[in-house]
């Protein structure tokens, strides 16, 4: 097995440009779109099946009555636990030898069982063919050596491109360094392995709680609530079938007046 | 600029106060790396951006107030003894004894001495150095004497107290304090501070002096030519500091010579005393401006006959050529014939209604460009907010359309920013019938020369000298850069007989031009670039990409940059008068006194991390020893420095301006540049105007280039925003019952925009002077062509809105600051 690759978006670096989801896109050949208006620079309010890579603008109030305006570009998370992976009837969303998660658009029967099993709304459906779309971690790319095209094209070295525990061990090195610097909301996302869905390979430094980027706190994988959600569903039925019993247990014989 | 992108990141505090990260976002890195070593970013900028979203501070300036903010920090820093004073004194003009007539303006209601209420310019009689018996400039050393540049400098500023720069600027006092005591504290032998600039300053009718009072900040704190400091310039990509470099700008020549004046400059010889100073490098112009003349005319370029200088167009006049007067002239009718050649003016000049009109006077258009511009659709341009669909049957214009290739399908350098000169390769042939502009240029010379061939009037015989065999069908482009760096006519020998270069080799440098007609030289900055190899091959060394390491963090192998390959300029300034660095965090440049000199029983010279911009063999004590700023006649840099408009920048308020002028009786630039453009054509809005109460900025985003040519006609790029827009704040779409997205009007006395308002925290209304001063932005990258599938592509031009005004020493509009009225809706 090879060591698991990642991606660390250093949104303390990001200057909001876009290099990042045009060089996706190009890469990637992916359609233009008519952008739709958001009230800010972002041009699409969720990802879509032709938009992998999403630059979010945040306008933030802080207590201390400054502005802050906070520039995050938002991708695939390649969750080490993904709901989509698990809610995938045919196998065509796997994940890679370097931990990565691919979508193989051949074995893809359009079910979009993973489109609502995504806790982060990454994976959109595409009507063309009638495949479900996502991120691949630049699959083409990482399987010849070369690193996802958004990292390349990035001009401050926001998105920077590794071998996880490299990325992880840099990454709190930056945290501790920007909380040293006066920054005290640093915090990364998606880092920890015993944290929410087993660490995410594409993780994040934000400068303020997740749910400022309209991130989940916590996210967790919908499947978790299927053994309990069943178990519920299962025994509502046998409360109802009981309930129905006993309601016309009288009927057959001819209770009442006749 | 005067330093390098790269050496932004030794800075231990960087101002910017143009909006880089979203206008230079690949030299921005450095500004992150900075970051990264603890250094303090402070955004200066009438809006919260990008680059505010990265830095510490943000200071919210009213668009137009540049000097009354440089002022107050002029003021901050000497008030609080917070400059370097051993630099002021030694590498500066600041010593320096001026005339006693000499006034501030602070003396005199906001003018200079010498103002001419009729003429409306400046006699700058007074405007000189007191000098001693043997004509040198007289100098107090101790900075004390009133008639000192300094003593001169302080009274000027004195005016621009914190409180004034609250009032003017509407910038909060405690803010701008805790901004001067960060920046101006960064100074001294141990630290150092840059400051980034760009349109921000030059796009006003003071561009000029707005530059002037940056770079005298810079000078005071003592940072000019060391490492982390420097003045950044930052210009447009990806070669607008080539085309400068190469004339592209009417006042000058390749390499920045004055373009001669018709009556001031009937000969060379007038032309060369007139522009030659006595002392500093430029004396060596001679040298240069004949070996362009070679360059140009060859064999044909004779002692006798002036070296063709009889040949080269003359200004018949300083105040003309611009871009502005260009448009207004057109309009006037007085143009025939116009190249528009990467150029889109129908959206990218001012007045642009009026521009767009002028061009319909034409007879005869070409546009040569990579996609069909606005300005190659002028005479069919559909209906805007400001006016109906042009009906092509109303333009007698003749218009041809030259198809352009873009970078990728050519080959040829590219100068950045940072004087940097980049070889790129072609990677793949143009399509069909497309062209690269050298092409077209050069073939069109051919058939010119072939047409004129014979001719016997005076005015075609430059035409014909001209050289020009730079290939068959396509020039080659090396040949073009060699002539550029330039060669030895004639075997060339030192003075000591020992041979120099052999005829035709490529010259090493501009030191071994020559005035004499034995040296070509196309433009003698970019001399070095290449150089022959001992075989005698040709060596590009802007094809160099030798990458940056521990020894060499500027990465001298990569590229090349003018002049000389230096990478920081002025770094004699980065060692103390004894020629010691001025500290060993600081070391840049230092005398070496046991070092080889370049004659035998001497020793000593200049060493460090950069090629000197100094003689290298010049001891520090010698005679001159101490004049970092070559390129000026006393080798000093300039805290008083005359220019049409004043020898210090004094605050003006914008043409337009929503208030009167807080610093002094004279509202604005008593010299600016005022067209008056057919019938009511270029009105502008009176001081305080109700009609038009708002300030208007205009700007560059990102995701677009300039008037969107390369930007919206691309899919993936145009689709980054949804539609043309206009950002306001909550506080005045609230007045105005704006709601985020809906559709405004935007007007001012030239013209109007309906574009969607972007109801931003990110603006907020100035308090000036206690009134409450509401400002918009608008960027200017939309016109009425784009992606046919992407309406938002498409949109209304910004510069309809925009006036005919200039700076008055180089002309250039004011699109930074004017004022307008924003209503709801399609009006």
């Amino acid at each position: 097995m090879a060591r698991t690759l990642a991606m660390f978006t250093d949104t303390s670096l990001c200057i909001g440009c876009r290099a990042c989801q045009v060089a996706c896109k190009q890469w990637n050949e992916l359609g233009m779109e008519v952008p739709q208006w958001t009230g800010t620079y972002q041009n699409q309010p969720h990802f879509t099946d032709q938009t992998y890579r999403l630059v979010r603008f945040v306008e933030e109030a802080r207590p201390t009555g400054e502005l802050a305006w906070l520039l995050m570009s938002d991708v695939c998370k390649h969750c080490v636990q993904a709901g989509c992976l698990e809610a995938c009837p045919t196998g065509a969303i796997y994940r890679t030898q370097y931990g990565t998660v691919d979508l193989n658009q051949e074995a893809c029967n359009g079910c979009r069982y993973c489109v609502s099993s995504c806790p982060f709304g990454v994976v959109a459906f595409d009507k063309g063919p009638g495949t479900a779309k996502k991120c691949t971690f630049c699959n083409d790319r990482i399987q010849n050596g070369l690193g996802p095209a958004c990292a390349k094209a990035c001009p401050t070295d926001s998105i920077q491109f590794g071998f996880r525990e490299d990325l992880v061990a840099k990454a709190q090195k930056r945290v501790e360094a920007l909380k040293g610097m006066g920054v005290r909301d640093a915090q990364l996302y998606g880092a920890d392995p015993r944290g929410f869905l087993g660490g995410l390979n594409a993780f994040f430094l934000l400068l303020s709680k997740p749910s400022t980027y309209n991130l989940p706190d916590s996210p967790k994988l919908p499947q978790r609530n299927v053994v309990a959600d069943s178990l519920l569903s299962i025994g509502s039925g046998v409360l109802v079938g009981l309930g129905a019993l006993l309601a016309f247990r009288g009927r057959g014989q001819g209770g009442g007046d006749a | 600029m005067t330093t390098n992108l790269i050496d932004i990141q030794n800075a231990d505090v960087i101002m910017a106060t143009s909006n880089m990260a979203e206008n230079h976002p690949v030299g921005f890195q450095f500004v992150m790396k900075a970051k990264e070593r603890g250094a303090k970013l402070i955004h200066v900028d009438p809006r919260f951006t990008r680059t505010s979203a990265a830095a510490d501070m943000h200071l919210p300036l009213r668009s137009g107030t540049n000097i009354a903010f440089f002022g107050g920090l002029i003021k901050y820093a000497i008030d609080n003894n917070l400059y370097f004073k051993d630099y002021v004194v030694h590498y500066t003009n600041a010593s320096f004894l001026i005339d006693p007539e000499f006034k501030t303006a602070t003396d005199l209601a906001g003018l200079f001495e010498g103002f001419d209420e009729a003429k409306r310019a400046y006699d700058q009689k007074s405007w000189k150095y007191q000098l001693d018996t043997e004509g040198n400039p007289k100098r107090d050393l101790t900075l004390r004497d009133p008639q000192s540049v300094f003593q001169l400098m302080r009274r000027q500023y004195n005016r621009y107290t914190v409180e004034m720069v609250e009032r003017v600027c509407g910038i909060p006092k405690e803010k701008f304090i805790a901004a001067a005591t960060l920046f101006c504290g960064a100074s001294g032998p141990e630290k150092t501070g840059t400051i980034t600039y760009a349109l921000n300053l030059t796009q006003h009718t003071n561009g000029v002096e707005n530059i002037r009072a940056l770079c005298m900040l810079q000078l005071l704190l003592g940072n000019v030519g060391r490492p982390g400091g420097g003045v950044v310039a930052l210009r447009g990509h990806a070669n607008v500091q080539g085309a400068t470099d190469l004339a592209v700008l009417y006042q000058d020549l390749p390499g920045y010579h004055p373009t001669p004046l018709r009556d001031a400059h009937p000969d060379l010889k007038t032309y060369l005393e007139k522009t030659t100073p006595k002392s500093g490098f430029v004396v060596n112009r001679p040298k240069w401006v004949v070996s362009m003349l070679k360059a140009w005319y060859g064999d044909k370029a004779t002692r006798e006959n002036d070296y063709g200088f009889d040949w080269i167009p003359k200004r018949a006049a300083a105040d003309a050529y611009s871009q502005q007067h260009i448009f207004v002239d057109m309009y006037n009718g007085k143009i025939k014939g116009f190249f528009a050649i990467g150029q889109n003016p129908a959206v990218g000049g001012s007045n642009t209604r009026v521009v767009r009109e002028a061009l319909h006077k034409l007879d005869w258009l070409v546009v040569q460009d990579i996609f069909l511009t606005e300005t190659a659709e002028v005479w069919k341009a559909p209906a805007s907010s400001s006016r109906a669909a042009v009906n092509p049957k109303d333009v007698k214009t003749e218009v041809f359309f030259l198809p352009a290739a873009p970078a990728a399908e050519k080959d040829g350098t590219l100068t950045n920013t940072m004087r940097l000169i980049q070889w790129h390769d072609k990677a793949v042939d143009p399509p069909g019938d497309v062209r690269s502009d050298a092409e077209h240029i050069y073939q069109l010379g051919r058939r010119l020369k072939t047409l004129y061939a014979g001719s016997k009037a005076k005015r075609d015989q430059g035409l014909l000298a001209l050289t020009w065999d730079y290939g068959d069908k396509h020039p080659s482009i090396l040949k073009v850069l060699v002539e550029m760096n330039g060669i030895a006519l004639e075997e060339l020998k030192d003075k000591d007989g020992k041979v120099l270069y052999k005829k035709g080799d490529p010259l090493r440098t501009f030191a071994d031009l020559r005035d004499d007609g034995t040296t070509a030289s196309g433009i003698w900055i970019y001399t070095g670039v290449t150089v022959a190899d001992a075989e005698g091959k040709i060596v590009n060394r802007a094809a160099g990409r030798k990458k940056a390491d521990d020894k060499d963090y500027l990465a001298h192998g990569w590229g090349w940059s003018w002049p000389a390959n230096r990478r920081i300029l002025y770094n004699r300034a980065a060692a103390a008068p004894d020629g010691r660095p001025w500290s060993e965090k600081k070391k840049f440049l230092w005398w070496d006194p046991e070092a080889p000199s370049n004659v035998p029983d001497k020793k000593g010279r200049w060493v460090g991390l950069d090629v000197p911009d100094f003689n290298a063999f010049l001891a520090p004590d010698a005679k001159g020893g101490d004049n970092p700023y070559i390129m000026r006649a006393d080798g000093k840099g300039a805290f008083f420095g005359p220019l049409l408009d004043g020898p210090f920048p004094e605050h003006y308020e914008p043409m337009e301006s929503p208030v009167k002028n807080l610093l002094s009786k004279t509202q604005n630039n008593p010299t600016a540049k005022l067209w008056k453009v057919g019938e009511k054509r270029n009105e502008l809005a009176g001081v305080g105007s109700t009609e038009y109460p708002y300030v208007i900025t205009t700007y560059r985003l990102t995701e677009h280039h300039l008037s969107g040519v390369m930007s919206r006609n691309l899919p993936l790029l145009a689709e980054l925003f949804e539609s043309h827009f206009a950002e306001l704040s909550h506080e005045l779409a609230r007045e105005l019952g704006i709601e985020n997205g809906e559709r405004v009007t935007v007007m001012t006395p030239r013209g109007k925009i309906h574009v969607k308002a972007m109801v931003t925290r990110r603006l907020k209304p100035f308090t000036i002077d206690g009134k409450t001063v509401h400002q918009i932005g608008v960027p200017w990258h939309w016109g009425y062509n784009g992606v046919p599938a992407l309406p938002g592509s498409k949109g209304d031009i910004t510069n309809d809105l925009s006036a005919n005004v200039g700076d008055p020493n180089v002309f250039i509009q004011e699109s930074k600051a004017f004022l307008c009225n924003v209503k709801k809706g399609v009006v």
